[in-house]
C-alpha cells in the first residue's frame, strides 16, 4: 500500500492510502473527496482533473490523446494537468503530490 | 400542447428504456422526457462506443448497441418520446394527477411520475468565471437559436469541439470571427478542421491559443476578454462570446419538486424505488438507498419493480397476475409475438 497526498479546493492537503492498479480517480472518490468523475472513469468527461506536481510528471505514462483530447472540456487547464481516471498507481508514483483543479 | 398518459418517465438513457418494457408489460403507456436531443443518455452522449461488460447475458455490448437494442426492446409498447426539452414544472391537481411541464411548453398529464435522470440532465458546460451571469443571453450565448444577431459583429468562439468549429466555419461569412483554444490541435470531425484550417490560412478568421481567463464589460455588454496563454495575459475585444466546452449534468428543477434528496441524488425505498412523494418514482443512477451501486443491472432491477407499483397507482381496483414473457400468451401479444 502507498500513499498519495491531494489537495482539495479549500487548499488543505489530505494524504490518502493507495492501492497498486486503483487509478488516482478511484482512490480520491473513495476516500470522499469532491471529485466529480461524472462518466465513472471510462475517459468520457473532464471532472476528474487533477494537477500533478510538475516534479513528478516525468513518472507518469504519457498523456494519450484521447485524454488530452478530454482535456479539451475542462477549464484552468496547465502543464500538469490530468484525468485522474487516467493514472492508474503504481510504486513509482508513491507520494505524489496532486492538487483537485477548480471546477 | 398537452397530453394525457399513464406514466411520464424523465430521462430516456438506459433505465428509462427498460421502464418503457416493464411499464409496457402492465400495459402502461409511457411520455418519455429527456433533455438531450437523441434517446440513450449517458450511453450515447458520452461513451456510445465504450464496451460495457456487466450487463447479465451480454459478454460485452457496447453502450450504443445497448440502448437500441433496448429501445428495440420497448418499442411495441409505443413510448412517445419528448426530446432537446428539460423537464420543469410539476404540479399535482385536484384531479389527483400529475402535470408536468417541459421547457418547450409541452404539458404531460399523468398518473405516476418515473424519474430515471442518472446524473441529471445534460447542459452546457459554463466557464468558471465569476461574473459571468451578468452577461449570459445579452453577449455570451452557449447555443444559438438567431444567428442574425452576429451580423457584422465581432463573435469569439470558445472550444475545440464540433460545435466550436462547425459555428466557426457557418458564421465567418458574417462576422468577423476569433477562435480561441487551448492548443492547435481539435477533436472534431476532420472536415470541419481543415476547413477551419483554411480559413484562418487565408485570414477569414482568426485563431488564437489560450484560455479565458476573464471577462470585462457594462450591463451584460461585454467591453473587453483577458485571455491567458504560458502564464501570460493577453486581452481582446469582441461583442460575443461563444463558449462551446462540451456538456455537463446537473440535477436542475428535479431538485426543487419537494423530494427528499441525500447529496443529490433522491431517496427511495427498496421495495418499489418510491420517493418521499407517493406516485412519484426514482431509478437508477439518481436515486439512493442503503447499499446503492450505480449500475445499470440495479436500474433494471427497480424498473420491474417501480412498475408493480405504477399498477396499483394506475388501476387501483384491478388485481395485478403476476405472469412470465415466456409463457403468457396475453403478453406476447402485447409484445407483437
Amino acid at each position: 500500500m502507498g500513499t498519495i497526498f491531494v489537495k482539495d479546493r479549500e487548499g488543505i492537503e489530505h494524504k490518502l492510502p493507495a492501492e497498486e492498479g486503483l487509478t488516482i480517480m478511484e482512490i480520491i472518490r473513495d476516500a470522499g473527496l469532491d471529485i466529480e468523475a461524472a462518466c465513472g472513469g471510462c475517459c468520457a468527461c473532464a471532472t476528474c482533473h487533477i494537477y500533478v506536481d510538475e516534479n513528478r510528471l516525468k513518472n507518469l505514462e504519457d498523456i494519450k490523446n484521447e485524454e488530452e483530447s478530454m482535456l479539451d472540456q475542462a477549464f484552468n487547464v496547465i502543464k500538469g494537468s490530468r484525468l485522474g481516471c487516467q493514472i492508474e498507481f503504481n510504486s513509482k508514483i508513491d507520494g505524489i503530490k496532486l492538487t483537485l483543479a477548480p471546477e | 400542447m398537452q397530453h394525457k398518459t399513464d406514466i411520464i418517465v424523465i430521462g430516456a438513457g438506459p433505465v428509462g428504456l427498460f421502464a418503457i418494457f416493464e411499464l409496457g408489460l402492465l400495459n402502461l403507456q409511457c411520455h418519455v422526457v429527456d433533455n438531450l436531443n437523441k434517446i440513450g443518455g449517458q450511453c450515447t452522449e458520452l461513451y456510445p462506443e465504450k464496451p460495457i461488460f456487466d450487463i447479465p447475458s451480454r459478454p460485452r455490448v457496447s453502450a450504443q448497441e445497448l440502448v437500441d437494442n433496448l429501445l428495440e426492446q420497448a418499442k411495441p409498447f409505443n413510448p412517445i418520446f419528448h426530446l432537446n426539452q428539460q423537464a420543469e414544472k410539476l404540479e399535482r391537481k385536484e384531479d389527483k394527477l400529475w402535470y408536468l411541464t417541459t421547457s418547450d411548453n409541452i404539458t404531460i398529464c399523468a398518473k405516476c411520475i418515473v424519474i430515471a435522470a442518472g446524473a441529471g440532465s445534460f447542459v452546457p458546460r459554463k466557464l468558471p468565471i465569476e461574473n459571468i451571469n451578468e452577461f449570459e443571453n445579452i453577449s455570451v450565448f452557449y447555443s444559438i437559436k438567431d444567428k442574425s444577431l452576429f451580423k457584422n459583429k465581432k463573435v469569439l468562439i470558445a472550444g475545440g469541439g464540433d460545435s466550436a468549429l462547425d459555428w466557426t466555419n457557418d458564421l465567418f461569412s458574417m462576422s468577423e470571427i476569433t477562435l480561441i483554444h487551448r492548443r492547435k490541435e481539435f477533436r472534431a470531425a476532420p472536415e470541419s478542421v481543415s476547413k477551419m484550417l483554411e480559413l484562418e490560412q487565408k485570414k477569414k478568421i482568426n485563431f488564437i491559443i489560450g484560455q479565458i481567463h476573464s471577462i470585462k464589460g457594462n450591463l451584460g455588454k461585454i467591453s473587453e476578454i483577458e485571455y491567458k496563454r504560458d502564464d501570460k495575459i493577453y486581452s481582446l475585444q469582441t461583442d460575443f462570446l461563444l463558449p462551446f466546452y462540451g456538456l455537463k449534468m446537473e440535477l436542475g428543477p428535479i431538485a426543487k419538486w419537494g423530494l427528499n434528496l441525500e447529496e443529490n441524488r433522491i431517496k427511495v425505498d427498496t421495495e418499489k424505488f418510491e420517493t418521499s412523494v407517493p406516485s412519484i418514482f426514482a431509478i437508477g443512477d439518481i436515486n439512493t438507498y442503503p447499499g446503492k451501486l450505480k449500475l445499470i443491472l440495479s436500474g433494471f432491477h427497480e424498473s420491474a419493480l417501480m412498475a408493480q407499483k405504477c399498477f396499483y397507482y394506475c388501476y387501483p381496483d384491478k388485481k395485478n397476475i403476476f405472469r412470465y414473457t415466456t409463457s403468457s400468451k396475453d403478453l406476447h401479444k402485447k409484445l407483437g409475438i
